[in-house]
């Protein structure tokens, strides 16, 4: 059973929030209004076009109904050059115009500011990690609204892709390159960040929460979670870390996910894919976080990425002394 | 008054009874001289035979994604089986049933007979084709069995490299490497067809317009189903043997996969979608009773959509961090193939006005086509802008995009056809009403399918997605509904067909009154065709075909001078 951040989370988010209407979500961007005036141009071109044609086509039918099995056409045209000019250069003049319009906007999307703040962005199967310009990591997008944010990404593994749906900005995270985009919160308030290039089993659940927040709350934000340890026991960091990073595949109650629970995880033996056996102590977690392949446990897949250089040694140490709670 | 052309074979009584004892299907008999046969009518039926078994896995398939999707979290199966079940779905409907749907089955069956030939140029090529075809489904059948494969159709890497568990990706792979020759024989096979075995007197503009458009896709098919079977090899290269291609780890470019991929799998969307107009072509033209209107525009669309369709692969990568220059570029020219697209629309209208319109199931499917091509292709042009593309990519619009032009629009087009040919391919007649009842429940089905779809993906929920928020439920309850009515449609529609072999009527030569020369033989066609090479007419002139009610069906006369008629 997946049970990844949306089994979890009773108060998920919406992907559109309020303000959103039948066909799109709610502006949050400096970029959403132009997109958006770009889908509804095309949209009304098409309903247009789209209503004509059935339009025609069920006059016709009624109209020229063959009534008897002998009945002939009343017409013998075979063809009208200047009508096919016509429906030719009609649609060609306005598919030019929506070319242009999508053209514009997309020039706006790939041409950050050059004032803007710069976060980066590692995907990995199946997380996001987000690294302020502080070199603080965290699952969470936090931006200051009305301020330019630029995201430059990449994957540690396979090809993910970052969606933002209420800003309207889309990128794949290539592995071994670096892709960006950009955009400006206008909005205050909480939205989902999805994966969408298929990566595997729990892509459905490769979602981050984007808080757009006051500059003043962002900064308190930032400086609170930099140093997590100023304020909370070690256990308390632990439960933080393990809910932002580890929950997608790990459950702390018991239940099989991906990866094994971590429910009375520590202390207990632990019976391996090879056959022997170990105990969960602080030696065996701090190498199934650094080196995940070494030590399967019985009956889970080789999967889990290494959190190598991702995880400072206290924060190591934090996770440990959580498991130890949680086994308590 | 007329008289009935004594050079051409009609509908007699006693022929037809002829017809229904000696034919194709009775003569040679025994299953060896099936296994082994080089008549093309008869790979056209084994290749139908096959590809609605596969039509029928792969929609076992989508009927358990479906029913998964009835609810976020785990409905029925596990994240990793439902991984696996799309990927098969996809690599089945595209592979085994779209790509080679209308032209293997009714363009191997009708191709050689609109031409008044005996067969096809190369028919012994023609039989390796179908055993490439077995040898490449069974692969991927075999794939299932081996631990399934969870990549997706697509088969990007680095995660199609990476998949170590599932050992079948190699084996689908392989299966598609034979396919794709299977499709390249085929296509070759009628492209010299067309070119050599075209009667006298049928210059390239007196040709049905189904050939057209067959000919257009063999074209796409020789020039870029190669570029596959090269991609397709380097994957298996790289994933047994460790070259960098497309791994970064290796050294390699996992953009490049998808240039490659593309280069071939934006061309096969007009090697599904062509034939299936050339379908509607003929349909709306003989059930209007009425000369299709700009056949040289028609023809040339073909052409045309065939030949910017190789220009336009980049709209796939949009987003995938390939330079902006190419982006716009691949953006200006994805619009080139919506005008020829629209030109064809445009003149089948032309082709009703003025028309004598009978609503008889082929026709519905060809307005059907009309209807959701609509959808599917107007639905194109808000992906082929870029600012919009960027919001709604690899989201549920996409999904339902390429279902309304894939299913709805390419396999809606396949049904017509078999509808239209199913008296010349079987000699007996289905049900009218049940056509009819299948027809509508299809279109409701699928549009309660699909429709919610789009409004799922504005709101940006992604593809392939296991597990959703919440807000999405009822959509996709909707969705699941509707898959479930086009279950029941194609049930249905498989019940009155197999009944009609039984206990349909027996088919006259030419029910619907088709000028084209397949009409001229009986139903089903003697083995070699035609006794003597027909003349060849106008494909599209009905002002000398007349109904004639002793057979139930349509024949051709000799129009006698006017003075005389009018007595």
């Amino acid at each position: 059973m997946i049970n990844g951040v949306l089994a979890q989370e009773t108060a998920w988010p919406s992907v559109s929030p309020e303000g959103g209407t039948l066909w799109l979500p709610p502006e949050a961007s400096s970029a959403a209004s132009y997109t958006d005036d770009v889908f509804y141009f095309i949209y009304w071109v098409s309903l247009f076009f789209f209503v004509l044609i059935n339009a025609l086509m069920v006059y016709f039918v009624i109209r020229y109904r063959r009534r008897t099995a002998d009945q002939r056409a009343v017409s013998g045209a075979t063809h009208n050059t200047r009508l096919e000019i016509v429906w030719s250069a009609v649609p060609l003049v306005l598919v030019v115009a929506m070319f242009y319009m999508g053209f514009r906007g997309y020039m706006d999307l790939v041409n950050p500011p050059s004032e803007a703040l710069e976060i980066h962005v590692l995907a990995q199967k199946w997380s996001w990690n987000f690294t302020y310009p502080n070199g603080h990591d965290d699952s969470e997008l936090h931006v200051p609204v009305d301020h330019n944010i630029r995201l430059t990404l990449t994957s540690n593994d396979v090809i993910h892709s970052l969606s933002i749906p209420a800003f309207r900005v889309r990128c794949d995270a290539v592995p071994g390159r670096y892709t960006h985009l950009w955009f400006r919160p206008t909005r205050i308030g909480e939205y989902l960040a999805l994966c969408s290039e298929y990566c595997g089993t729990t892509h459905s659940d490769m979602i981050a929460r984007v808080y757009v927040q006051d500059p003043a709350e962002y900064a308190k934000w930032l400086a609170d979670v930099s140093d997590p340890f100023r304020e909370h026991s070690f256990a308390d960091v632990g439960r933080m870390l393990v809910a932002r990073r580890c929950s997608s595949c790990h459950s702390i109650d018991g239940r099989a996910n991906v990866g094994p629970t971590f429910k009375s995880l520590f202390g207990r033996e632990v019976k391996l894919a090879d056959g022997t056996t170990v105990t969960a102590d602080e030696n065996y977690i701090r190498e199934s976080l650094i080196y995940p392949g070494r030590q399967i446990v019985a009956g889970y897949s080789p999967v889990m990425p290494t959190f190598r250089g991702q995880l400072k040694d206290r924060e190591i140490t934090a996770i440990i002394e959580y498991f130890k709670e949680l086994a308590e | 008054m007329s008289v009935i052309d004594p050079t051409v074979p009609t509908a007699l009584p006693s022929s037809a009874e002829d017809a229904a004892s000696d034919n194709y299907l009775t003569r040679p008999s025994g299953l060896r001289s099936w296994l082994f046969t080089v008549d093309h009518k008869r790979i056209g039926v084994m290749y139908l035979v096959s590809i609605l078994t596969a039509f029928l896995l792969g929609g076992i398939f989508a009927i358990l994604l479906r029913t998964e999707l009835l609810g976020p979290q785990k409905t029925v199966i596990e994240a990793d089986t439902y991984n696996q079940f799309f990927t098969l779905h996809g690599a089945i409907m595209i592979f085994l049933v779209i790509i080679p749907s209308i032209p293997a089955t009714l363009g191997n069956f009708v191709l050689p007979i609109m031409l008044g030939a005996k067969d096809l140029a190369f028919p012994r090529l023609n039989l390796l084709s179908y055993y490439l075809y077995l040898g490449g489904a069974l692969l991927a059948l075999l794939a299932i069995v081996l631990g399934g494969v969870d990549t997706g159709w697509t088969f990007y890497p680095p995660y199609s490299i990476e998949a170590a568990p599932y050992n079948g990706v190699i084996v689908v792979l392989a299966g598609v490497f034979l396919l794709g020759f299977s499709s390249i024989l085929t296509g070759l096979n009628f492209v010299v067809t067309i070119h050599k075995l075209r009667p006298p007197g049928m210059g390239w503009f007196r040709m049905p317009l189904f050939l057209w458009s067959l000919y257009a896709t063999s074209i796409i098919q020789i020039l870029a189903t190669p570029v596959l079977g090269v991609t397709v090899l380097l994957l298996i290269v790289e994933r047994t043997l460790k070259f960098g291609i497309f791994h970064p780890g290796l050294g390699g470019d996992p953009i490049l996969y998808q240039h490659f991929f593309w280069f071939y799998s934006h061309p096969a969307v007009y090697i599904m979608i062509l034939p299936a107009m050339g379908i509607v072509s003929e349909l709306v033209s003989v059930f209007s009773r009425k000369h299709i209107f700009g056949y040289p525009f028609i023809a040339f669309s073909s052409v045309a959509i065939a030949m910017f369709g190789f220009f336009v692969w980049g709209h796939h990568m949009f987003v995938s961090g390939q330079s902006p220059l190419v982006t716009v570029l691949f953006s200006l020219l994805t619009y080139s193939v919506s005008i020829p697209s629209a030109v064809k629309v445009f003149n089948w209208l032309a082709t009703m006005h003025g028309g004598s319109i009978s609503l008889k199931t082929p026709m519905l499917y060809a307005l059907g086509f009309v209807f959701l091509f609509g959808i599917g292709g107007l639905t194109g042009l808000f992906l082929g802008a870029l600012a919009t593309d960027v919001h709604l990519h690899d989201t549920y619009f996409v999904v339902s995009h390429f279902h309304y032009v894939m299913l709805g629009s390419a396999l809606i087009a396949m049904l017509g056809g078999m509808h239209y040919w199913w008296p010349k391919i079987t000699g007996r007649m289905y049900s009218e009403r049940w056509g009819v009842t299948a027809f509508v429940l299809v279109i409701i089905g699928f549009n309660l399918t699909f429709f919610p779809q789009f409004i799922m993906g504005t709101h940006g929920m992604p593809r392939r997605y296991y597990n959703y928020p919440p807000e999405f439920t009822f959509l996709n309850q909707l969705s699941t509904t509707g898959s479930y009515i086009m279950a029941v449609s194609f049930v249905l529609m498989a019940a009155y067909l197999l009944h009609s072999l039984v206990r349909g009527r027996r088919a006259p030569a030419n029910p619907w009154g088709g000028a084209t020369l397949e009409w001229q033989c009986s139903s089903p066609p003697p083995t070699y065709n035609f006794e003597t090479p027909p003349p060849v007419r106008d494909p599209y002139d009905f002002r000398n075909i007349e109904y004639d009610p002793a057979s139930g069906g349509y024949r051709r006369i000799v129009p006698v001078p006017a003075t005389v008629s009018k007595g």
